[in-house]
């Protein structure tokens, strides 16, 4: 049996590896198509039960250097979609016959025009989710559009993603979704067995990978983190809050956790577990999926949610997770995460919930500031909560 | 031997750090040129640039008229360079005077700062003789700026004069950058006209038996030089201080019209210009006249400019000039993500801390800054065949080398031009351009005249 | 430091207010504006409720038909940065924790709230009710949570109009857009005012809109004249102004828009150009194209950039920000749901990338253009983000040079008026070069 540290290791070596060569070998492998998506949440299912792999895009990370892409994007545009670009020009994206751009910010919007323009033979699509939660009107409206969408799929893979097919996709996603709550439960149980750099490459691993695939990888995971035997650190635990798109580096979610913070819960990810709940096997799975996302889906900054109290959604997580504080850990220049930011910070304060703030891009090399900053923030919600 | 009466064409380009000047004459050809670092005075950079290359185009003009005289050719080698010696030295000494004066009058009453100031200039006026001399090694670099070589050597003196508590260096060097802004305020007329006979002279005196055998003719030739003054028939004002120029508006040319011209004018071929400043990146496509097609600038945030490397050097502690050839060293690359000048320090230190090496960060950083003029370079259209890199980062070898690699992997071949006057490219542009509007005007007045002709046999 | 210099520029400005001459329409203009921010001051008083809405896809006529009075929070934030007011409010939100990489909109309204005041000095009362129309802004739908923090009480409708990502508008998006009419924003707006929709009076004012619509488009399209009669961009901000705000459907807009033709027919027939600040631009050398919003607070400053150079602006995008209509969208009185959300889905910002393109490419060919310019906001990534792209499309499809400058709307610290004036310079001077087609004696000398 490989140890949690392996498996990790193995999961590090497909995240960071953007030329997508373990996609390009099950193309090879399935002689199936493949089909991009950018963050936040995509309907996998609707891909695969089209016939075809889904592979999330969430950029170049710190791996790739920018060349080209800096020439489409002003300096305060922030640093995903210069990658996306750079990636898609350099021909590492070649494993994807098409992209899908869900609505989460304008940048993101715009891009779905870009890569029109630039790839005029590649399947495009905008992925326009309902902001208006009323079944009969925007459930409706989305029920239309992921319909729409499957007939799009179909055009380029020749698969009809019958009914059926949609059921057995979102059964292997419903099990997929459940592993990973697991990961997570047992991570904000037991932080020290789970270290977040770990937790993060072993869930991002599932963008490039079949779910099925990815479920056992999960499955093995949990059962070596376990026993992994490693001992507790006396550290402070704090939630993660705005890194649901463009991702932090590596290099600083290591270092958070070796400046003191246990991470509990974040947004790292978002897509791979953005609805909470399990959506419905039976019946109409089109409308099961719809139904899902109003039901289920996250609290994040791109979604409008009537009647939501600011804050609270946050508020509760820290409470289930135990945790002592908040860090805000947005990427410069994120309209959502930053705008969403001094709203959530009124609520916290409210609630006598300690947060610090920092921003990032994917590409940031430097820890140095942010390692003293988190540690310093560590310290003080310790202290802070024994005073209490 | 007679030198025809001409016409000349001057391009005055007034950048953010340095003034440049260009003469030309009727067919294009440079005659002189003339750089000053630009100051809170703009008129006054503007006119030492242009009086700068005034001398630089007369001085060429008798080296010429020197080689072109039967007897005198021989001699033209040891002569020119003597003459031209001889005159800076003048300039020098005039410079030095005038800071001698104005750093004894901000000394105060102190005594013992006067005596160090005294002692200093004295130093200076010795080391001003040898630096003059001719002899190798011993020439100042043209292109140093009094403020520079001056500076340099004030420095160095003053830390022996300097005794702790009682006199600070500080003290002492504060007087001397007070006192170089009076030296760089105060215009000197050291014009060609009025001052070029009795370098010659004295180059002659200097020239032993030889001098003696050719005075008279030598100075025949300047006379007839003298007899037929330049006469500048059109300016034109280019660079980012252009309106600060005093210029009527119809004299005034962007940078990128002036750099793209000159570019073109110094390398026919060019089809793509980068010109990397301290202020500001500038990608210029040109047709094959010169024509500037399109154009792209960086964009509000000065990161990838030369004045980036400044702050670099800075905080290295290390001269500009000596950031590339360090870089140049480097095995191992380290890739540096944020050209922003904001966090270029804190970054550096960061690399420093993990152990990186200087020469190693360097070159990266020499290729993050390419890497943004890359960006602009393809927003502008692409790097052409040819391509022509101009501005101060032309010089650094290991920003060349860094552009080199990255055209090569992202354009295929290309040919690259760097002129060692790079820094004239404006302003070259911008004299080409006063050449052209005279003979549009010559053109236009031409056929105004000829309506008139027409207008009178109607009448 | 910056607040000391608005205010000094605040003296310039005013200073050079009254010497400016102005088109009649603007007065007019101007009257309108000032008349519907006295009438906002004492409107609780009058027992009329407020609702704060967005220009692109504002549902005005809807909003009269139950007599209540919209508020555009972007015009205040703009009116603001016009009088150098937006830089102390924008310093002020930041010290609330605002980022300073966000929309300097959102951040000037957010500082303004706080003083209860609106642009003009008057008072400006509290929202009954926030209608969020999410229409081609993603900061839009973040801004309305603010405000919602900040006027605990208003109600909240949202109205998503879906984006045009496949550049066209199918049924369903417009039957999501008329359903959340019908379920969500007629009824608050009953229960808010207390009396059902009078769909005659709706239709009424969509009549009246639609008149009014011809009108500018008529003005807006005059820009097609040698010379242009207007001026598409600098002008053309006081064109669209009472349409794209509360006067749509109204009888003064009506009337504005037939006074504001009569004014462009008469400079038609007599040759003239627009007033610009520099007086009238008769002698035009570049007709240009302008893409993106106007930096609002040095707009006079860079609109003089401009006519110095005797550059007017036969097109723009901005002028479509609040409503499309130049290609022959009209609001049809008979089909008063469906118009307003094809109003809405029609807007400029809700169009994909490739339609903004082949749009502004259309615009250089049919208005004859010397060249286009994208100006292109921090604040504002759903105009900003793609712009280089498009302007490398548009140059390919039309051979014409582009030119790009970079402001902000209203935050003073990103409005570099030597850089926007070199770049400026040095496009316009391209231009002249290029038509001239040679530089003569380009002599090639030694380096």
């Amino acid at each position: 049996m490989r140890s949690a540290a392996e498996i990790a290791a193995v999961c590090e070596e497909i995240v960071l590896d953007v030329g997508l060569s373990c996609v390009l070998r099950h193309r090879a492998e399935s002689g199936k198509k493949a089909i991009g998506f950018l963050p936040i949440y995509a309907p996998r299912e609707v891909v695969e039960a089209a016939g075809m792999l889904s592979v999330g895009v969430l950029g170049g990370g710190d791996q790739i250097e920018i060349i080209r892409g800096d020439a489409y994007f002003q300096s305060y545009i922030c640093q995903l979609p210069r990658s996306v670009i750079e990636m898609g020009l350099s021909g590492k994206l070649d494993a994807l016959d098409g992209m899908l751009f869900p609505a989460i910010c304008d940048v993101i919007r715009n891009l779905s025009g870009m890569w029109q323009l630039l790839f005029p033979n590649k399947y495009v699509r905008y992925i326009d989710v309902p902001h208006n939660h009323d079944w009969e009107v925007g459930g409706k409206f989305y029920v239309h559009d992921l319909r729409e969408l499957g007939r799009g799929l179909a055009g380029v893979s020749g698969v009809t993603p019958s009914d059926d097919r949609l059921r057995e996709a979102i059964a292997l996603h419903n099990e997929n979704r459940r592993l990973l709550r697991a990961l997570y439960d047992l991570r904000a149980r037991a932080p020290h067995l789970v270290p977040t750099a770990e937790a993060y490459v072993v869930v991002r691993a599932g963008y490039q990978l079949p779910v099925e695939e990815h479920s056992a990888i999960v499955r093995e995971y949990l059962e070596a983190a376990r026993v992994s035997g490693r001992a507790p650190l006396d550290q402070s635990r704090v939630v993660l809050v705005g890194s649901f798109c463009e991702q932090p580096p590596l290099g600083l979610l290591k270092t958070l956790e070796r400046a003191g913070c246990y991470i509990v819960d974040d947004d790292l990810v978002l897509g791979a577990r953005f609805l909470r709940g399990d959506v419905d096997e039976t019946g109409d799975p089109w409308e099961a999926l719809a139904r899902a996302y109003i039901a289920h889906g996250s609290h994040t900054s791109s979604r409008y949610v009537a009647g939501e109290q600011k804050g609270e959604y946050l508020i509760d997580l820290c409470k289930k997770r135990k945790a002592e504080g908040v860090v805000f850990c947005a990427p410069s220049f994120c309209d959502p995460a930053l705008l969403e930011q001094p709203m959530l910070q009124t609520a916290l304060e409210a609630a006598n919930v300690q947060h610090t703030s920092f921003r990032y891009s994917e590409n940031t090399a430097q820890f140095q500031a942010i390692h003293e900053q988190a540690g310093t923030f560590s310290d003080s919600i310790r202290l802070w909560s024994e005073d209490q | 031997m007679s030198v025809e009466a001409f016409e000349c064409f001057v391009g005055i380009d007034l950048g953010s750090t340095t003034t440049k000047a260009v003469v030309i004459d009727a067919a294009g050809t440079i005659l002189g040129r003339g750089i000053t670092n630009s100051r809170s005075n703009y008129d006054l950079a503007c006119e030492i640039a242009r009086s700068e290359a005034f001398v630089d185009a007369q001085m060429s003009r008798l080296r010429s008229a020197l080689e072109a005289d039967p007897v005198l050719a021989a001699h033209a080698k040891v002569l020119g360079p003597s003459l031209e010696r001889s005159f800076r030295h003048r300039q020098h000494l005039r410079q030095l005077a005038t800071l001698r004066r104005s750093c004894l009058g901000l000394s105060g009453e102190t005594e013992a700062l006067r005596a160090a100031l005294t002692a200093i200039l004295d130093e200076m006026q010795v080391l001003a003789e040898r630096m003059f001399s001719g002899l190798a090694g011993a020439d100042a670099k043209k292109s140093e700026f009094f403020r520079d070589i001056a500076g340099a050597q004030f420095q160095k003196l003053a830390e022996g004069k300097a005794e702790p508590k009682k006199l600070p260096y500080e003290d002492i060097v504060g007087v001397f950058d007070k006192a170089i802004l009076k030296v760089e305020n105060e215009p000197d007329d050291l014009t060609f006209e009025g001052n070029a006979r009795e370098a010659l002279d004295r180059t002659l005196d200097r020239y032993g038996k030889q001098g003696v055998e050719i005075r008279a003719q030598a100075l025949a030739a300047l006379d007839d030089l003298l007899a037929h003054p330049p006469v500048t028939r059109c300016s034109v004002g280019t660079g980012y201080g252009r309106a600060r120029l005093p210029f009527p508006k119809a004299q005034i040319r962007s940078e990128i019209l002036c750099h793209g011209l000159g570019a073109h004018a110094m390398f026919p071929g060019t089809r793509t210009v980068l010109d990397i400043g301290g202020q500001d990146t500038k990608a210029i496509q040109v047709d094959g006249d010169g024509i500037v097609t399109g154009f792209q600038m960086n964009d509000r945030c000065a990161a990838g400019c030369g004045r980036y490397l400044g702050y670099i050097a800075d905080e290295m502690n290390l001269g500009l000039h000596e950031l590339g050839p360090l870089a140049e060293l480097s095995t191992r690359r380290v890739r540096i993500s944020s050209t922003c000048t904001v966090f270029a320090g804190a970054e550096l230190r960061d690399r420093l801390a993990l152990g990186e090496k200087r020469e190693d960060i360097l070159a990266g950083l020499h290729r993050a800054i390419i890497l943004r003029a890359m960006s602009i370079l393809a927003r502008s259209g692409g790097v052409m065949d040819e391509f022509t890199f101009t501005g101060g980062v032309a010089n650094n070898p290991a920003a060349v080398r860094a552009l080199r690699d990255l055209i090569a992997e992202n354009y295929g071949e290309r040919r690259l031009n760097i002129s060692p006057s790079s820094i004239f490219t404006g302003a070259l542009g911008a004299a080409l351009f006063a050449l052209r509007d005279a003979q549009t005007a010559d053109a236009a007045a031409g056929e105004a005249a000829g309506a008139d002709t027409f207008q009178e046999a109607q009448a | 430091m910056s607040e000391q210099r608005s205010r000094s520029e605040a003296k310039t400005d005013a200073a050079t207010e009254v010497e400016v001459p102005k088109e009649p329409s603007m007065l007019l203009q101007k009257e309108l504006i000032s008349g519907h921010f006295d009438k906002l001051a004492e409107a609780h008083e009058r027992g009329q409720k407020v609702v704060y809405t967005f220009v692109p896809g504002n549902l005005t006529e809807l909003l009269l038909a139950f007599d209540v009075l919209p508020v555009l929070p972007e015009i205040n934030a703009l009116q603001a940065g016009m009088r150098k007011k937006s830089g102390a409010y924008i310093t002020e939100a930041e010290k609330l924790g605002h980022s300073e990489d966000v929309c300097s909109y959102v951040k000037c309204d957010i500082g303004m709230a706080r003083t209860g005041l609106g642009p003009t000095g008057k008072k400006m009362p509290p929202p009954d009710m926030l209608l969020l129309s999410y229409t081609g802004c993603f900061t839009f739908m973040k801004w309305f949570e603010l405000l919602k923090q900040e006027f605990p009480n208003a109600e909240v409708a949202m109205l998503h109009v879906p984006y045009q990502g496949d550049g066209i508008v199918t049924a369903e998006m417009r039957d999501y857009v008329v359903k959340q009419l019908r379920t969500e924003i007629v009824p608050k707006l009953e229960k808010l005012t207390g009396k059902k929709l009078d769909e005659d009076k709706l239709k009424g004012l969509l009549e009246r809109s639609a008149r009014a619509e011809e009108d500018l488009v008529w003005v807006l399209e005059s820009g097609k004249h040698h010379p242009s009669p207007i001026d598409g961009y600098f002008g053309g901000v006081f064109y669209i102004g009472p349409i794209f705000t509360a006067f749509r459907g109204t009888e003064e807009g009506e009337h504005y828009y037939k006074v504001l033709r009569e004014e462009v027919a008469g400079r038609i027939a007599r040759k003239e150009g627009p007033i610009t600040p520099l007086g009238p631009l008769n002698d035009q050398r570049y007709r240009i194209v302008v893409e993106g919003p106007p930096n609002w607070t040095s707009f006079r400053e860079f609109w003089e950039m401009f006519a110095v150079e005797g550059a007017v602006c036969v097109a723009s995008t901005y002028t479509k920000v609040g409503g499309l209509y130049d290609f022959g969208f009209r609001h049809d009185p008979t089909r008063p749901f469906e118009t307003l959300s094809d109003y809405c889905l029609g807007c400029y910002t809700n169009l994909n990338l490739p339609s903004r393109t082949g749009m502004i490419a259309k615009y250089v060919k049919d208005y004859q253009a010397d060249g286009f310019i994208v100006h292109s906001v921090k604040s504002c990534n759903s105009f900003s983000a793609g712009q280089l792209l498009m302007l490398r499309e548009i140059e390919k499809r039309t051979g014409v040079p582009g030119g790009f400058i970079e402001s902000d709307l209203v935050d003073p610290r990103y409005f570099s008026a030597a850089n926007v004036k070199n770049r400026l310079e040095s496009y316009f001077q391209m231009i002249e070069q290029r038509r001239r087609g040679g530089v003569g004696a380009a002599s090639e000398v030694s380096p």
